[in-house]
């Protein structure tokens, strides 16, 4: 291809939408698309957040609703599952922050396939609606548990079963599948092709690597969940048996035959554990980014992160089974699970060293994403500790079905990414709207998120010790659960309904601050990384105005000796950079420390 | 591009391309065409599909229930109609960099007619097998024959929209250097769904 010109050589202009439906609805603007996929995702997350509420409303205080019955609260739980881990995370940090961080970030115009992207969006939407259209269908939602595992998915008896829930569950699955590979597609290609002159591939900040890496688990990992759904719904509407055993069900023979309900959770477990680092390592890459800048150091140990990050990634594929260590397994099999498992606590042990290490000695500033950041930290430690504790065999058997592993999952992949989604919205919200936000909103959102969460998943563990088992509606009178339990169920209830509503505090924040907040400047936290030098802010179609940046640094210099502002922007020329009165001349870390 | 020396650089350091007059080298990488990776990548997507249903495929073979079915003779016709599909294509790209638009035209004419000649195969197949009572949900066997042949038709219609993308454009008369990349797409697409589907006809044998 003799006549191909790299994109970070372009010199065409971008057309500019000029109606208001080309610039805000059917929008090919990559920004656009990201505020696109972060609303429907807030507000579907919303949805879900309700439904753990009335779940929690059961839990805490039993037989008092009459609105919640057990064939509504299993649809709660299912909806929550799903709702909170593909609709929300999946489609928040990589369809949200992918889309607005990734051109900004390595200094391109827009995605490499504009319309490709914004089709993405309107499949996402798409499959949204299928999965709220099955709130409205008769008998509702599928209340199959997140995991959908069959045959109890699609036997008669199963809420949502025969009035089309499951049906709708599966259908809106692929199609987000579907929009998620177009994405992907877009993300991966952005990254490896369109970075602009200087930007290689280890200068890129950790976001981007997060996302990038996660990238390439979902496109790989998806189409595990595509297999297990499709197949899943030939056996519901054609009457197949790829997964479905001979069985009799309410005094009926069905018609399936001999099919394995276990080759439904090693394919949908080979999706199950990767999406959980679908949803970590974005999370891990924009937390490193936060924490940098506002402790005004370089991020400690940037290689190791990015190959922490790599190697999660590949480990993520080889650890499915530690999800099936109750549905049984040949110990040997057992065994390498729990080998690989417990192998992936040495790159995440590295990372938390490393974010560990950016702090100390660093200026911190305690800003409201600061805040969070730092919250992060403690909850994931948190979470990842019990992690070890349920990868061992013989440890989850008796915990797999308690509460303990309702508080792990939560810590982990719950709270934790949720606290680096509300530290990246904080951080970038100056960014993407031109608007400060109220700062002291934002401190008390933090506080009852961080404490109130702790008082929801604290307490679980030791509900969890004492065999208290997930999924029931109601306990009941049972001789080991003990009356404190249950007062402890309606404390835990109290907390989590404290930190749904204060919740509205930070929607009210984000909306109010649009009109009322003050003007923010280009630059309110003084980082280094491209995206903070874009000539408009909000950055404009095409974000750089005439001329791309061009990159002479890696994405971390905060507290350079001797630089007037104590930072160095990615894209400012080393003999431009203001230095203090009788400081010298901007000296390189090559020249000042190594060579 | 050597993974393991790209992820060894120290970035905190001035790189010696950054030296003198700061121009950096464009990497190797972006030299491609975007649309060049994304289908790469996208076959790695597609690669994986298959490979997950054929490990299920495998699977599900060892339980007591499989039936194998009899292998449909046509199968071996629309294997060679999909062969001379993908060699058409591939001739077609070579003839493009030669410029000649009238045998691009019957490259691109011939690709589609044996391409569509496959599928209607296919759905043929698919006829006979009902009429002869393989349905779809009597065995797993049959279950998986429809599903892998049914997801592979659906990726060759895919690639049609390309491919007729392209089509219209050179009737409209394109220049041969403006569909080159679409053609090449075609040319590559074409050759993997080819190896996809000798991997289901050799598993469908199999049984």
């Amino acid at each position: 291809m003799t006549s191909y010109v790299p994109i970070a050589d372009q010199t065409h202009v971008m057309h500019d939408p000029h109606t208001f439906i080309t610039k805000y609805v059917w929008s090919q603007d990559h920004k656009v698309i990201a505020i696109q996929y972060a609303s429907t995702a807030i507000f579907v997350g919303l949805v879900a957040l309700t439904l753990s509420a009335m779940m929690r409303l059961q839990l805490g205080y039993p037989d008092t609703f009459s609105f919640i019955n057990p064939a509504n609260y299993i649809q709660f739980v299912t909806m929550h599952g799903m709702i909170m881990v593909i609709y929300l995370l999946t489609a928040l940090f990589l369809g949200g922050f992918g889309n607005y961080l990734i051109p900004l970030q390595i200094g391109a115009r827009d995605m490499v396939f504009p319309y490709l992207n914004m089709l993405s969006y309107w499949f996402y939407l798409l499959s949204v609606l299928i999965l709220l259209a099955s709130f409205f269908v008769t008998g509702g939602p599928t209340g199959a548990g997140w995991t959908l595992y069959p045959p109890q998915a699609i036997l008669r008896g199963t809420p949502g079963t025969e009035g089309g829930g499951i049906v709708l569950m599966l259908v809106s699955l692929l199609v987000f599948i579907m929009a998620f590979t177009m994405g992907g597609l877009n993300y991966v290609t952005t990254v490896l092709q369109a970075r602009t002159h200087g930007m290689t591939l280890m200068r890129m900040p950790l976001s981007v690597w997060g996302i990038f890496v996660a990238t390439i688990l979902a496109l790989f990992a998806f189409p595990a969940l595509f297999v297990s759904a499709l197949m899943m719904l030939l056996d519901k509407v054609l009457g197949t048996s790829f997964f479905m055993p001979a069985l009799a069900s309410l005094g009926q023979v069905s018609e399936h035959t001999g099919g394995s309900p276990i080759l439904f959770q090693h394919l949908f477990w080979f999706f199950g554990h990767p999406e959980v680092y679908i949803v970590a390592l974005p999370a891990f890459g924009l937390v490193s980014d936060v924490l940098s800048t506002h402790a005004r150091k370089n991020i400690f140990g940037y290689r190791m992160m990015v190959w922490a990050i790599v190697a999660i990634g590949g480990l993520s594929f080889i650890v499915w089974a530690h999800h099936m260590y109750v549905s049984g397994m040949n110990p040997y099999f057992g065994f390498f699970f729990a080998f690989t498992t417990l192998i992936i606590a040495i790159p995440t042990a590295i990372k938390v060293y490393n974010w560990v290490l950016t702090l100390w000695h660093g200026n911190i500033r305690l800003t409201v994403p600061m805040l969070f950041a730092m919250g992060f930290i403690f909850t994931f430690i948190h979470g990842g500790l019990t992690g070890i504790f349920l990868g061992n065999v013989t440890v989850d058997l008796p915990l797999s079905d308690t509460y303990f592993v309702v508080a792990h999952f939560h810590m982990v992949m719950g709270v934790s990414p949720v606290m680096v989604l509300f530290a990246a919205i904080y951080h970038w919200y100056p960014k993407i709207t031109g608007k400060m936000f109220n700062v002291t909103l934002g401190k008390i959102h933090f506080w009852a998120t961080f404490l109130g969460t702790y008082a929801i998943y604290l307490p679980m563990h030791y509900l969890g010790f004492l065999g208290v088992p997930r999924r029931y509606f109601a306990i009941g009178n049972t001789d080991f659960i003990p009356d404190s339990a249950m007062a402890l169920n309606a404390n835990i209830t109290q907390a989590a309904i404290f930190v749904g509503v204060m919740q509205l505090v930070f929607i009210y924040n984000i909306i109010s601050s649009l009109r009322n907040g003050a003007p923010a400047g280009g630059n309110p936290w003084e980082a280094v990384s491209l995206e903070w030098q874009t000539p408009d802010t909000p950055p404009r179609h095409g974000n750089w105005g005439d001329k791309l940046p061009v990159v002479y640094r890696w994405a971390y210099e905060y507290g350079v000796p001797g630089v007037k502002d104590d930072f160095v922007p990615q894209n400012v020329p080393p003999e431009e950079v203001v230095m203090e009165a009788g400081a010298g001349k901007y000296i390189d870390r090559s020249e000042g420390h190594y060579s | 591009m050597n993974p393991f020396r790209l992820l060894a650089e120290k970035p905190w350091l001035r790189t010696p391309q950054m030296a003198g007059g700061h121009t950096v080298e464009v990497s190797q990488a972006s030299l491609v065409p975007p649309q060049k990776v994304a289908l790469r990548v996208f076959l790695g997507v597609v690669g994986v599909l298959f490979g997950l249903f054929f490990t299920a495929y495998f699977i599900r073979m060892g339980l007591a229930d499989w039936r194998p079915i009899p292998e449909p003779q046509q199968l071996w016709l629309n294997t060679l109609l999909l062969f001379l599909g993908s060699i058409s294509l591939q001739w077609t790209s070579h003839v493009l960099r030669r410029g000649d638009i009238r045998l691009v035209k019957i490259g691109l004419l011939l690709g589609s007619l044996f391409t569509f000649g496959f599928v209607f195969g296919q759905v043929a197949v698919w006829q006979r097998m009902t009429a002869e009572g393989y349905y779809l949900y009597s065995n797993p066997a049959n279950s998986f024959f429809y599903v892998l042949t049914g997801v592979h038709a659906l990726h060759i219609l895919g690639g049609l929209w390309v491919w007729t993308r392209a089509s219209v454009r050179v009737m409209a008369g394109a220049a041969p250097e403006k569909i080159r990349l679409s053609v090449e797409l075609c040319a590559t697409y074409w050759h993997f769904l080819l190896l996809v589907w000798l991997a289901v006809f050799a598993l469908i044998s199999y049984t």
